[in-house]
């Protein structure tokens, strides 16, 4: 798989808090976790997507990553509106996560 | 809206359960696909009735399923549905449909609509605790962004399982007893799934590309102003031609070859890919043009491609919303300015032909 842009990835992962479910690298399509110990490691770090997965999924809440769309037309559109939505449209996939 | 007897061994009749919204439905369906699915699922990928391909929520039922049959969750997006009931082929298995409002599961999930909420809503709706004995929900891993499984299970009794990346794996991930190999868990984005997506780039920038090389046709004439149809004919169709062409071109050559063009920045990949594709214009008009008209048109296929490709961005399985935003405040005013700087020289050449 292809890898993007790293510097600014946003991924923190608290080991101490992990119970290790193992939730975090069932989800991540990019196998960006593995689980050594009963607890879970960042071995990828450049594939990270921030999708937010794996956030959403650990149940103790040990992972956070500010996640969103990866869309160059999303982001543009931000800028100029001040929200980040691709193609304008409610039904548009590309528009910000209702939080 | 299509019914959610969308195929044709539909014996019950529809059941409409009565929602809020009352959009909720039970029906049947069956994993052999129509003409008319086959032509749906090729229309969306060139944006015709994209927006609009949807089926209606609800709990479905494939073949004849038990209350002890698998229940499999999808996005109402038509080609969702349809890849999922497909791939069930054989099986006995219920399927909630989410109101995603017509759009796909992973798409939906990084909205929030494929989401903790709407899953809940949906079972509850559904009645689910009535109609299965066991409390598992199967969902496709990349509605994940979007669900907390630990929520589902707190707020309904449900277990979320996530299942395979793509409904392809997903019998087998039923037949190994949801257990996914690691190959399953992983998305690829390989070069047939990069062309799936590549026309609907072409369709959708189109109108501007036909627009922008009508405009580099007609600047490539001002300077002939006495006989200004004339050379239209012999040097603006041959302009528009070639860029239109050349557009094109990189629309498809731009998400086939991402992987092999440099750099891990989709602005600098498209510049390359632009400065690449400006050799067969050159090799074609270039004889007859200046220095500064061919470098005006290496600069405008440069800037243009690159843009391209920052858009396709957008369309790709890897890329990082942070990351994105590093490079839109990078990359976004250099072709700003290069592309003007190609359309100044584009238009400064007419009159300056011995340069």
């Amino acid at each position: 798989m292809m890898k993007y842009l790293s510097k600014d990835l946003s991924l923190r992962l608290d080991e101490g808090l992990c119970i290790g479910c193992k939730l975090c690298a069932v989800v991540c399509p990019h196998g960006v976790f593995t689980i050594e110990n009963q607890k879970a490691h960042i071995a990828d770090r450049d594939a990270c997507m921030e999708c937010g997965a794996c956030a959403l999924n650990c149940p103790v809440n040990a992972i956070a990553v500010n996640s969103g769309v990866g869309c160059a037309e999303a982001i543009i559109n931000g800028l100029l509106t001040g929200k980040e939505t691709c193609c304008g449209g409610d039904d548009c996939c590309c528009a910000p996560k209702a939080s | 809206m299509n019914s959610p007897c969308s195929t044709q061994t539909c014996s019950l009749p529809d059941t409409d359960l009565g929602s809020a919204a009352g959009a909720a439905k039970l029906g049947r369906t069956a994993s052999a696909w129509t003409l008319g699915d086959h032509l749906g699922a090729i229309g969306v990928r060139l944006n015709i009735g994209r927006m609009g391909y949807r089926v209606t929520p609800g709990l479905y039922a494939l073949g004849a399923p038990g209350s002890d049959a698998p229940v499999l969750v999808t996005a109402n997006y038509k080609l969702s549905f349809d890849h999922l009931r497909r791939a069930l082929t054989g099986l006995n298995a219920w399927l909630l449909v989410l109101d995603t409002k017509g759009i796909n599961v992973w798409c939906a999930a990084g909205k929030g609509t494929f989401g903790t909420d709407e899953l809940v809503r949906k079972i509850n709706e559904c009645r689910l605790h009535e109609r299965v004995t066991h409390r598992r929900l199967i969902l496709p891993q990349l509605g994940a962004p979007g669900v907390a499984a630990h929520e589902v299970r707190r707020q309904t009794g449900f277990a979320v399982v996530y299942g395979s990346v793509y409904a392809t794996d997903i019998a087998a991930f039923l037949q190994a007893d949801l257990q996914a190999t690691p190959a399953m868990r992983r998305i690829r984005f390989s070069w047939h799934e990069r062309l799936a997506v590549a026309p609907l780039e072409l369709v959708l920038y189109f109108k501007q590309l036909l627009l922008l090389g009508l405009a580099l046709a007609l600047l490539a004439c001002v300077p002939t102003a006495g006989h200004f149809w004339s050379g239209f004919e012999h040097r603006g169709i041959l302009v528009f031609l070639l860029f239109v062409l050349t557009g094109a071109l990189a629309s498809l050559l731009g998400p086939l070859l991402l992987p092999w063009l440099p750099t891990r920045a989709f602005s600098i990949k498209g510049a390359c890919l632009g400065v690449a594709l400006a050799v067969p214009g050159l090799w074609l008009a270039g004889p007859a043009w200046s220095v500064l008209r061919t470098t005006a048109w290496i600069l405008l296929l440069a800037a243009g491609a690159s843009h391209l490709l920052l858009k396709f961005t957008g369309s790709t399985t890897f890329t990082s919303p942070s990351g994105v935003r590093r490079e839109v405040r990078v990359a976004l005013p250099a072709q700003i300015a290069i592309g003007l700087a190609g359309l100044v020289a584009w238009t400064v050449a007419g009159f300056l032909p011995g340069w």
